[in-house]
């Protein structure tokens, strides 16, 4: 009711005397020692966990960008030799221009794909949109080094099917794309996170009262009038809020730039710090200090992002709700419209998928022709299935990721309850610092942890627990956004009700707030899962032999040039997690909640 | 049966000082009684109320149940809600929604410290589910029930737990107008069955006039006034208590002296000369604001005998509206409009004079705040 009608249920006290042997007889005093008990233990070491994944591989990654290399001869010194060297030379000038132009044209094109087709979507009468809106989805399971590869194999001025194709065509050898350019960069970084856009938008649009649509329609405008003056004025907003997202994203990718820019030259802030440390010999101070420039861009277009978007909307779900929207008839030009879907569903999906396909059934790779038709074999499925490193790999994953969601989703149920329910003072500097790791960069965070654990040891380094401790890092803000999500619909008197029947803390969470969770859980849980399996530019940096994961198995087949042998791994493995998707959500619609 | 003592409250706000809620809250709810914290939204009751069940810790004060002290800022006690035994219906019912309605019910019984038998926890459940009129729903999703359904089960859940102290906070302010009037009937009968003593917050007058045996009315945080319903209706000792229940009409005036004869003041107001009743100190020359309810404006086409002390005056009549039971009249006196809720069978028609009897029994003087002030 009132603002302050929240409860201290979380105070110490009441957790003390709620399970102290002295409940129900005299009751006792505050001014008594605290003890232990379920909840200060469950809370107390949540806050520490969190502070430590998330402050303490930043602090090292500061404090080695002022230290010059550290080698048997000299030990390191403090220098800003890092700085004055990443900042002076006229190379970091063209780096940045470079970043924020790759950057720029790859949100700018992920966000009019991305508006353009929510608008069909969810405003028009196209056809086949259930269809389409399954077939948005997909592409976020692929894993990104594989879009990268089957675009080269598309798109590639040599051997790609595209070039092929058109010259056979008009019998030239003149090449029409050129995948390793800025262009080739955008375009293909732009069509990966296109259907973020698509989602981001689908949920602005959703959210939006047509009936502000149809009073623009009573007052006489046109549908292109209403388009552009209402429907669009009202998604600003969110539009803008999407494009810095998605700018950061782009930022932030390492596949592309690694993929298709350092072939030729063209280098961005990732591949600079990924070229630094495997340099020889590396330069981790310089790396870092490239890191830092990096942090202080993302950092700048996520606050952007929570100023625009406004601190209200902060843990805005992609699931709209609410208002069920007019759909504008679109006459004739619906074909049209459809045509646009298939068409990108073909360059994101159908395409990508196919040349893989195609690829992994050859015994070197060629271009599709009667020739090679003939040629067609399962050697790269067989050569793969005895891989030296493929079996670990997946084993590493599967065992990575299963076991990253379940941490991170525990965690962050515990964080968001303490940053949401309770009046501890810190909880706000609690949740900065569990969404912080939304600002690392990928390779920026492996950077980090790897400085972190070589300097204090402890054995993490190069075994299977730094990658976890990067994956839980890295995901934690993911986990954030889904508990915070449903614990903020949860009502409090749920819980407050819980203590008044007698139950402890203890109890209340586990067998009232973690249920209703549920769904947000499992949510969450399969997309931690996703994403840790495709996760590759903090494990570049972090895995050793018999840490791989699946996407360094990757890695390596391109660095040997193996496409064969790459392609047929990447079919299985996107095969493993449509079908892990569908399983996931099937179980979660079994023994997720009930909806009222 | 529980006791209130100086309670003060406050909660932190993200910026700026913290705001006081609850104010010097005393009270005293008697064994077995149906106790009302009225008030508008702000007023502190829910506070009150949270503080009471250990769901928001005051700053200061101390409060009793059973001779049990639950909380006191001096001996630093505050026992905390899930040890206190106290039955809680919530404003939005709070019904888990991943448990069948049993499951609901039977909680606060499986969460204690000595469990009971599984058979023994069923039958108490069945036989408060039964009490609300919910056994055949025991093995429903919770969710699957109406809103006045969900009402009762968070009752029997309450009640389950056979709680040495029942509070309700709000618990009909989601129910529709006429589901609202059937479970007051039943909220009544069970807590009179049962013998409960009740803590019951709300905002609307009605159903505090309706439920309590006591009510204590609250604003900005204070207690303003304590008293059965009738005497919060009937004698209001300020004027928000005399607004804030029912309909009134406010007449200001200044006190001219006391009636030995009548017992009573006499008040001169834009309406005339009044004889009133209080029960606050007067002294003559004092601004006071004399109160009197609609329904006790007789009204009459023919001029009434003055039997014993009345107030008689005439006046014409400005507007009526007809409502069904009953007739509104604004009837002019002077230049003051007073409101009267009068019989349909008067017809009187606009513009017609009318004349006016208003019982001095019925109104209540009130000293103006910065009177009262000087005067305490």
């Amino acid at each position: 009711m009132q603002a302050g009608g929240q409860a201290p249920a979380s105070d110490a006290r009441v957790a003390e005397a709620a399970s102290g042997p002295g409940a129900g007889m005299p009751p006792r005093l505050q001014g008594d020692a605290p003890r232990v008990d379920a909840q200060w233990a469950i809370l107390g070491s949540v806050v520490a966990v969190t502070a430590w994944l998330a402050l303490v591989p930043l602090g090292f990654l500061v404090w080695q960008s002022f230290l010059t290399p550290h080698s048997a001869r000299a030990p390191a010194r403090f220098t800003l030799k890092n700085y004055i060297e990443a900042y002076t030379s006229v190379e970091t000038l063209l780096l940045f221009f470079n970043s924020l132009q790759f950057a720029i044209g790859a949100a700018v094109l992920a966000l009019v794909v991305g508006t353009a087709l929510a608008w069909v979507n969810e405003r028009t009468n196209t056809p086949l949109k259930p269809l389409f809106y399954a077939l948005s989805i997909i592409p976020l399971i692929i894993p990104g080094i594989l879009f990268v590869v089957s675009w080269i194999m598309l798109a590639s001025p040599k051997i790609g099917i595209i070039n092929l194709v058109l010259q056979s065509l008009f019998s030239t050898d003149h090449v029409f794309v050129d995948i390793y350019s800025m262009s080739g960069m955008i375009w293909v970084d732009g069509l990966h996170y296109a259907p973020i856009a698509f989602l981001l938008m689908t949920a602005a649009f959703r959210s939006m009262d047509p009936s502000l649509e149809e009073s623009a329609m009573m007052c006489g405008a046109s549908m292109a009038q209403i388009a552009r003056r209402i429907t669009l004025k009202l998604a600003w907003p969110a539009i803008a809020a999407s494009f810095l997202i998605l700018f950061v994203r782009s930022i932030e990718s390492f596949e592309v730039p690694a993929l298709l820019g350092l072939p030729v030259g063209l280098r961005v802030f990732t591949s600079s710090i990924y070229d630094a440390i495997h340099a020889y010999p590396s330069n981790i101070g310089l790396a870092s200090a490239y890191a830092i420039t990096l942090l202080v861009i993302t950092m700048a277009g996520v606050t952007l992002q929570s100023r625009v978007t406004g601190q209200g909307h902060r843990y805005s779900t992609v699931t709209g709700k609410g208002f069920r929207p007019r759909r504008i008839d679109l006459g004739r030009w619906k074909y049209l419209t459809a045509g646009l879907f298939l068409l990108y569903a073909t360059l994101v999906v159908i395409l990508p998928f196919c040349v893989l396909v195609w690829s992994s059934l050859q015994k070197y790779y060629a271009a599709p022709s009667m020739a090679a038709l003939q040629t067609l074999s399962f050697d790269a499925y067989r050569t793969i299935l005895n891989y030296p490193s493929a079996g670990t790999a997946v084993w590493n994953s599967v065992v990575l990721s299963l076991g990253s969601a379940t941490a991170v989703m525990a965690l962050t149920a515990v964080i968001c309850w303490i940053v949401l329910r309770t009046k501890i003072p810190g909880r706000a500097l609690l949740d900065n610092m569990a969404s912080a790791p939304l600002v690392m960069p990928g390779l920026v965070m492996g950077l980090a942890i790897m400085i972190c654990y070589l300097t204090i040891g402890g054995g993490v380094y190069g075994t299977i627990w730094i990658l976890f401790i990067a994956y839980v890092t890295r995901f934690m803000p993911y986990g954030m956004r889904y508990n915070a999500a449903s614990m903020a619909q949860l009502h409090r008197e749920l819980e407050e009700s819980a203590a008044m029947a007698g139950a402890t803390w203890f109890t209340a969470f586990r067998r009232i707030v973690l249920p209703l969770l549920k769904p947000g859980l499992i949510a969450g849980w399969i997309y931690i899962v996703i994403v840790s399996v495709r996760e590759l530019s903090s494990s570049i940096l972090l895995y050793s032999p018999g840490t791989e994961v699946v996407s360094i198995v990757i890695w390596e087949l391109w660095q040997n040039g193996q496409y064969v042998e790459l392609s047929a791994f990447g079919v299985m493995l996107i095969g493993a997690l449509f079908v892990f998707v569908m399983v996931a959500q099937l179980l979660g619609k079994r023994f997720g909640i009930k909806e009222a | 049966m529980l006791t209130v003592r100086a309670l003060y409250t406050e909660y932190a706000t993200p910026r700026g000082p913290a705001v006081k809620a609850a104010q010097d809250v005393t009270f005293e709810v008697p064994s077995g009684k149906f106790f009302t914290l009225l008030g508008p939204s702000g007023c502190g009751k829910t506070t009150t109320l949270r503080s009471i069940a250990g769901l928001e810790r005051p700053v200061g004060g101390d409060i009793v149940v059973n001779g049990k002290v639950v909380y006191s800022s001096e001996r630093k006690i505050f026992i905390p809600p899930n040890r206190r035994n106290f039955g809680m219906v919530f404003q939005s019912y709070a019904i888990w929604p991943h448990m069948t309605v049993f499951a609901n019910a039977a909680f606060p019984l499986e969460v204690r410290k000595n469990k009971l038998p599984k058979n023994e926890i069923r039958e108490k459940v069945m036989r408060v589910l039964t009490a609300v009129g919910l056994e055949q729903y025991a093995e429903r999703d919770a969710t699957k029930l109406s809103g006045g359904q969900q009402q009762r089960l968070a009752l029997a859940r309450a009640l389950v737990m056979e709680p040495e102290l029942l509070l309700l906070d709000e618990p009909l302010s989601n129910l529709d107008a006429k589901l609202r009037d059937r479970m007051r009937f039943e909220l009544k009968r069970i807590q009179r069955e049962l013998g409960l003593t009740t803590i019951y917050v709300t905002h609307d007058q009605g159903e505090a006039l309706a439920l309590s045996h006591e009510i204590a009315v609250m604003n900005e945080g204070r207690i303003v006034q304590v008293g059965s319903p009738r005497t919060i209706y009937e004698h209001p000792r300020t004027k928000f208590v005399a607004d804030f229940i029912g309909t009134t009409n406010f007449i200001d005036g200044i006190v001219l002296g006391h009636e030995e004869a009548a017992q009573r003041w006499r008040v001169r107001t834009p309406a005339g000369d009044m004889l009133v009743q209080t029960d606050s100190a007067l002294t003559p020359n004092m601004r006071v604001t004399v109160s009197i309810r609609p329904e006790d404006v007789e009204l009459s086409e023919t001029a009434g005998d003055a039997s014993g002390p009345q107030n008689l005056t005439s006046g014409l009549v400005d507007q009526k509206v007809f409502l069904g039971d009953f007739v509104d009249f604004q009837v002019k006196i002077g230049d003051f409009i007073l409101l009267s809720r009068a019989h349909p069978s008067l017809r009187t028609p606009i513009g017609e004079k009318i004349h006016v009897r208003m019982n001095p029994d019925k109104c209540v003087a009130i000293p103006d705040d910065g009177a009262a002030r000087a005067a305490a």
